[in-house]
């Protein structure tokens, strides 16, 4: 199918919201749009950042989600205690997967659930007691723990229990770092704000922590990865690249993280920031308190990553540009193959996404090194500055769509006819039933990784085994064939 | 009185980030930017001033400081 002209998406557009009742439709206009990169801001074109309407369905998720799963929850040798009811701790239990090296259950504890399962005898009497005798038998039962968080779920903003006292009274006694984070499910309108109050409580109670040590030997090459959760390896992959550069890698925030590299990382000379959208908050901090600048880089697909690899080494000396050089020549040989073996294949296909964070716009270089084109994004819960960064990634008259309802994605892709949908798991069997190839984006479809050389080979090879299994042609049933509508014509001769 | 976290881009020019609000912008033009006074009206690239009160030096960039909205531009 041929690619809509702008008059033809901003009719898709109209006819998509005129089922809404006015009031809605008024709403839910202001966030879709129909892209013009000829816009230098994005609040011209699109609104974002704004609670849901009651009665469509979103895909968003919490202000715990945000902080208990995206930002601290992989910090491996902490103990991330859901202070609630079971359940909100028990259904995002290791979902992410945010790979680590370690132990679990002795030295690391990423994929376990640790929670004071409320009562209603807690919710009565408040929880603060249960809460520090959970310190207690944690400290007993697992010795090797570095440090806990306590992470608020709904019911403990409602009853106003002071988990701050209790915070700061257990760190007197085991002597480790207890963050206690304030990220109640009702706050904000997405995940995002549980990213905002994650990054402020390790502003508060963590990168404090070693002001005025001056005993960590530092280097002029010191960077942190900021951003990078690890899925799947991402982080590996791309720690391997800036090494291979020249560049010493003290801290991973926060996928394969620890406690000890966030506290060093005030000591960093720069701070690399991947998702923009959960960490950017830190990184200012970092800046105007420790002077460290910050810099934004997208290691999706070979022609992004030699991107970044450039923009990064310009700001280090000789050695690190020669270094960035020899990386990109190195891999060329690998990434060539990869393209010349699966650009044949998906050549010319049309991608719509709608994820998350920052893979609305970073994947879009990864597809079109393929030979892909993204005809339309959006994200979950980006804010106004993430469009303002997509607007120039995007093709003209492509779709854009804030926090998009399951009605209206739906409708998108029936008119639209992508070849793909990357999104996440609750839009994917919704697909795959209209017969339309699907990538679930959050996690990779539990593959990856996707980030780096290594992580483009298997990004390209899973596109391709999705897009061209012959699975699809079999969803149609066999009297709507072409084939089936050839034979009964013959047949009625 | 929004708090504005300031701070140099790599061409020297003044951007300027309200956190509550996702607005990023280049300032256009600083009404007293000189090493012994700096503040007053700041108008930014999309047309909307702010006022900070004029201090006697440079502040320290990158820093937060407090900002009065003079008008939103549109």
């Amino acid at each position: 199918m041929a690619a809509l002209t702008k008059e033809e998406t901003e009719a898709l557009i109209q006819e998509v919201l005129e089922v809404y009742p006015e009031q809605a439709r008024k709403d839910r206009a202001k966030h879709l749009a129909v892209n013009d990169q000829s816009l230098e801001k994005s609040n011209k074109c699109i609104t974002s950042n704004r609670k849901s309407q009651p009665g469509v369905m979103t895909i968003r998720g919490c202000a715990y989600a945000g902080s208990k799963g995206v930002v601290w929850g992989p910090i491996k040798d902490m103990i991330h205690i859901s202070h609630g009811p079971v359940g909100c701790g028990q259904y995002s239990r290791a979902g992410r997967r945010n790979y680590y090296v370690g132990t679990t259950g002795i030295n690391t504890f990423g994929t376990m659930n640790f929670t004071s399962d409320f009562q209603e005898k807690d919710i009565v009497f408040g929880g603060d007691k249960k809460l520090a005798k959970i310190m207690n038998e944690i400290e007993e039962l697992f010795p090797l723990n570095k440090g806990i968080s306590i992470q608020s779920e709904c019911p403990i903003g409602l009853i106003g229990d002071d988990i701050e006292a209790v915070a700061k009274k257990a760190n007197k006694e085991i002597g480790k770092p207890v963050v206690p984070v304030r990220c109640e499910g009702f706050r904000g309108v997405s995940q995002s704000l549980g990213h905002h109050i994650a990054n402020d409580a390790i502003r508060d109670w963590v990168l404090e922590n070693r002001d005025g040590d001056e005993s960590f030997a530092t280097t002029p090459y010191d960077v942190a990865v900021i951003g990078d959760y690890n899925i799947g390896g991402d982080a590996w992959a791309s720690r391997t690249l800036l090494e291979e550069m020249g560049l010493r890698v003290v801290a991973q925030w926060s996928g394969d993280g620890t406690i000890a590299e966030m506290e060093k990382t005030p000591k960093v000379k720069l701070n690399l920031i991947h998702c923009y959208r959960s960490m950017n908050y830190i990184a200012r901090h970092m800046e105007e308190k420790y002077k460290i600048p910050w810099i934004e880089y997208n290691f999706f697909g070979p022609t992004k990553i030699a991107e970044s690899l450039r923009k990064i080494a310009a700001l280090f000396d000789e050695t690190i540009q020669a270094g960035a050089e020899k990386v990109i020549a190195k891999y060329q040989a690998e990434y060539d193959a990869v393209i010349a073996k699966y650009k044949p294949r998906l050549q010319g296909k049309r991608v719509m996404l709608y994820v998350g964070g920052l893979r609305p716009r970073h994947v879009i270089g990864a597809y079109e090194d393929l030979g892909m084109e993204v005809v339309g994004t959006g994200y979950e819960f980006g804010h106004n500055d993430d469009y303002d960064r997509t607007i120039k990634e995007m093709g003209n008259a492509t779709l854009i769509y804030d926090d998009v309802t399951g009605y209206e994605f739906e409708e998108f892709v029936k008119r639209v006819q992508p070849d793909l949908i990357g999104s996440g798991i609750k839009e994917k069997y919704i697909f795959q039933k209209m017969g339309i190839p699907f990538r679930q984006m959050h996690s990779w479809d539990y593959s990856g990784p996707y980030h780096g050389y290594d992580g483009f080979a298997i990004f390209a090879r899973d596109m391709d085994m999705t897009l061209n299994n012959p699975c699809w042609k079999q969803v149609k049933v066999p009297w709507k064939t072409a084939e089936s509508s050839d034979v009964a014509v013959a047949a009625s001769a | 009185m929004p708090s504005v976290m300031l701070k140099k881009n790599a061409e020297g020019k003044l951007v300027f980030y309200v956190p509550k609000k996702d607005l990023e912008e280049v300032a256009e033009s600083v009404e007293f930017d000189s090493p012994d006074k700096w503040g007053g009206e700041v108008l930014l690239s999309d047309g909307s001033k702010y006022y900070f009160e004029p201090m006697d030096e440079q502040p320290d960039f990158p820093v937060t400081l407090r900002a009065k909205r003079l008008d939103s531009g549109e």
